[in-house]
C-alpha cells in the first residue's frame, strides 16, 4: 500500500522464487515487505558467533592495541583495567567461587568472540563505531594480555581469536530452576486477628 | 420537551422560584464566609479549554525516581509502584533501562531486517509491521536487576527504590510467528539474535521455540505508539521473561544454529551461584508479589481499618493465590485478587487489616499456576548464596508503633 514501486518489484521476485517448504513452519503469506539485497543485510549484520562466524578481515597484537586502550578506555575502566570507575576488566581469576567474586573479562567472559563484538558494537561508550576492525582486534588483544592470556606481540585476527580459551568457558550452567521448592507447608489458617473485613 | 411547553409550565415556575430561592440562600452563604460551608469545588468561573494532548493536573507529583550512577544514559528509572492502582502502569510512570540511552528514530525511515537461516529474508518498514493481522497483550516486564539489593542489604528505603524496576502494560503489536511465517525458518535455526537501533546495538539470543511462541514486534503501548524510552517505534517483547532480552528499537533479527554469547548474555544477566558457577540464559521471571500499600517511608496515621493492597505476577502464567501475614510470617490468611487476573501480568490483590497499634511485619507471598510459591529471602539465599539478578524473595515490611514502615529482612 505504501511501498514504492521497487519495493514491489523486489517483493514480486522474491515471491517467484519462495519455495514450497518454509522448513519449520508453513503458513499465510501477505505478500509484505521487501527482500533485502545482498549488499543491504551485509551492512546490516555485525553479529559475531562464539565460534568466530562473521569477524572480518584484519588483525591486530597488543602491543598495537596499547595506545588505543590508554586513549580510548582506560578514563572509564583505569589505567591497567583494574581501577574503574566503570566495568573492572582485568584480574579476579580464581575469585568466582569466594565470597567477594570479581567478574572481568579474564575471570568470568567464556568466549573473546564476545568482547571483539562487544567492543565493536557498542565501544567507546559516547562514540560507538568508530574503531576500525584492526583497533578492535589490537584492544581485544591487549585486554586478553592484561589478563595474562595472550602474549604482548601474538596476532589476533579471525582465526585466532575464536581459539582463545577464556579460563571461564565451562563456567556456567543452563536454568535448572526452580532451585527454590515451597518454602512453608501451606498454611493453617489462622483464626483473624479481628479485621473487620476480608473484601471479596 | 421544549421549556415552553404549556404542560410545563406549572413546573417551570416552580423549579424558577425554587432556583431563584436557592440562589439567593447562596449569596447569603457567600456573603457569611469564612463560616461558609460550601464545598471548595463550587465551580464559580471557566476551566481550561480542550487541548491536544492530555496532562495530569499540575498537583500530582508522583515521578520516576533515579539512584545515582555513573552516566545518566546507561541507567535505570524507577516506577512508582506505592502511588498506583490497578494494573495497568501509565507509560509516562514506565520503568527505564537504557544502556546507551534513548536513541531519536523517525518511524518514516526505521526498518526491520530478518534474516540468517531464514528461506527469503525479509525487510519491513514500521507502515509495513503495522498492515499484518495485530496482536494486543497485558503484560509485565520487569528488569531481572528488580530487587537485587535484597541479596546483600536491607536499607531502610521505599518500595519504589527497592523494586520500581517492574510495570505492566497493554502491547500491541504483531506476532513474530507471523513475521518468521512470511521469511520461513530453516530446520537448523535453533536461536535468534535480536538487535536494538540504541547507541550500544543492545543484542540478545532468543530460543526459537519461545520466538515461534508468543513473541510479538510491538508498536503501541496502552494504545498509543510506544514511548521513545520504551523503544520507539518498535520492540521486541517477550512475555514472561527478563526486562533485558525485549530489544528496544528494534532493527534486526537474525536467525542462527547457536546462541550468539552476547555481553549482555554471558558478562551481564547470569547469575552466580555458590561454588562459582553461573546459572545461564535463566529468562523467565518467577512469580513475586509486593504489598504496596502500606509500604516503605510510608506511616500509618491511625489504628484501626487499614487496606493492604499490592501486585504479585510470574512469568509462568496467572497468579492463583495471594496470601498475607501480618505476624511476620506465623500465620498466612489469603488475599482478594481483584480481575482481571491474567497470565504474566501484574495482579492487584487487597486485604482488611485491623492495626492494633503494635509494631509488627507484613508479608505477602504468591502461587502461581504452575503451583510454584515465592520463596522467602533466606530459601533464595540457601539455594544460590547472595546473587545480583532474578530476586523474588518474599518482601517484610515493618510496622513500627509510630505507625511507620520500614524494609527489613526477617
Amino acid at each position: 500500500m505504501f511501498m514504492c514501486k521497487t519495493g514491489i518489484a523486489l517483493v514480486g521476485l522474491g515471491l517467484a522464487f519462495a519455495t514450497t517448504t518454509y522448513g519449520r513452519i508453513q503458513s499465510q503469506q501477505y505478500d509484505i515487505g521487501r527482500v533485502p539485497t545482498a549488499e543491504e543485510i551485509a551492512a546490516y549484520d555485525i553479529s559475531i558467533a562464539p565460534d568466530g562466524e562473521g569477524l572480518p578481515p584484519g588483525g591486530g597484537t597488543a602491543d598495537q592495541g596499547q595506545n588505543i586502550y590508554v586513549t580510548r578506555c582506560a578514563e572509564c575502566h583505569g589505567a591497567t583495567g583494574r581501577e574503574g570507575p566503570n566495568d573492572i576488566l582485568v584480574g579476579g581469576q580464581g575469585t568466582l567461587a569466594s565470597d567477594q567474586p570479581l567478574r572481568t573479562v579474564g575471570s568470568y567472559w567464556p568466549y573473546a568472540t564476545t568482547l571483539w563484538d562487544y567492543i565493536n558494537r557498542a565501544m567507546p561508550f559516547e562514540t560507538p563505531g568508530t574503531l576500525s576492525a584492526d583497533d578492535v582486534y589490537s584492544t581485544v588483544a591487549y585486554l586478553l594480555f592484561l589478563n595474562d592470556l595472550v602474549e604482548e606481540n601474538q596476532r589476533l585476527d579471525a582465526e585466532t581469536l575464536p581459539q582463545v580459551q577464556m579460563p571461564n568457558r565451562d563456567g556456567f550452567v543452563l536454568d535448572d530452576r526452580p532451585d527454590v521448592g515451597p518454602t512453608t507447608v501451606h498454611p493453617v489458617v489462622a483464626p483473624p486477628v479481628s479485621p473487620p473485613r476480608n473484601e471479596q | 420537551m421544549s421549556p415552553s411547553d404549556p404542560k410545563n409550565s406549572i413546573v417551570s415556575k416552580g423549579r424558577r422560584r425554587f432556583l431563584q430561592l436557592g440562589a439567593a440562600l447562596s449569596s447569603a452563604l457567600v456573603a457569611c464566609r469564612p463560616s461558609s460551608n460550601l464545598p471548595s469545588n463550587q465551580p464559580s468561573f471557566l476551566g481550561r479549554p480542550v487541548s491536544e494532548y492530555g496532562t495530569r493536573s499540575s498537583l500530582e507529583r508522583v515521578t520516576r525516581t533515579f539512584r545515582s550512577s555513573l552516566s545518566r544514559e546507561n541507567a535505570s528509572s524507577r516506577t512508582p509502584l506505592h502511588a498506583l492502582e490497578g494494573i495497568i502502569t501509565p507509560a509516562s510512570l514506565h520503568f527505564e533501562r537504557h544502556h546507551a540511552g534513548v536513541p531519536t528514530i523517525d518511524p518514516s525511515t526505521h526498518e526491520l531486517l530478518i534474516h540468517g537461516l531464514v528461506n527469503r529474508p525479509l525487510i519491513f518498514t514500521v507502515d509495513e509491521l503495522k498492515r499484518f493481522p495485530s496482536h494486543s497483550q497485558i503484560h509485565f516486564v520487569e528488569c531481572s536487576g528488580n530487587g537485587g539489593t535484597h541479596w546483600r542489604q536491607a536499607p531502610d528505603i521505599s518500595l519504589q527504590n527497592l523494586h520500581g524496576l517492574t510495570s505492566c502494560s497493554e502491547w500491541t503489536g504483531v506476532r513474530l510467528s507471523v513475521l518468521l511465517e512470511q521469511t520461513g525458518v530453516q530446520t537448523d535455526a535453533t536461536w535468534l539474535v535480536a538487535e536494538g537501533a540504541d547507541a550500544c546495538k543492545m543484542a540478545r539470543s532468543v530460543p526459537i521455540e519461545k520466538a515461534l511462541d508468543d513473541v510479538m514486534v510491538a508498536y503501541a503501548q496502552n494504545g498509543e505508539a510506544l514511548r521513545p524510552e520504551q523503544g520507539y517505534p518498535i520492540r521486541l517483547f517477550v512475555p514472561g521473561w527478563e526486562g533485558n532480552i525485549h530489544v528496544k528499537w528494534l532493527r534486526r533479527i537474525k536467525l542462527v544454529d547457536q546462541p550468539y554469547m552476547t555481553k549482555d548474555e554471558t558478562s551481564k544477566y547470569t547469575d552466580m551461584l555458590t561454588g562459582g558457577k553461573a546459572r545461564q540464559f535463566s529468562f523467565m521471571m518467577e512469580a513475586k508479589s509486593l504489598i504496596t500499600r502500606p509500604s516503605g517511608g510510608m506511616t500509618l496515621s491511625n489504628r484501626g481499618y487499614h487496606e493492604i493492597t499490592g501486585i504479585a505476577w510470574s512469568g509462568q502464567g496467572k497468579i492463583t493465590r495471594v496470601e498475607i501475614s501480618t505476624d511476620a510470617g506465623a500465620t498466612w490468611r489469603e488475599a482478594a485478587l481483584q480481575n482481571p487476573v491474567l497470565p504474566m501480568a501484574h495482579t492487584r490483590f487487597r486485604f482488611g487489616w485491623n492495626w492494633t497499634g503494635e509494631s509488627t511485619v507484613l508479608q505477602s507471598r504468591c502461587t502461581d499456576e504452575t503451583g510454584y510459591v515465592q520463596p522467602t529471602r533466606q530459601a533464595l539465599i540457601d539455594a544460590r548464596g547472595p546473587s545480583y539478578y532474578h530476586y523474588n524473595g518474599i518482601q517484610s515490611w515493618a510496622i513500627h508503633s509510630d505507625g511507620s514502615v520500614h524494609n527489613v529482612h526477617v
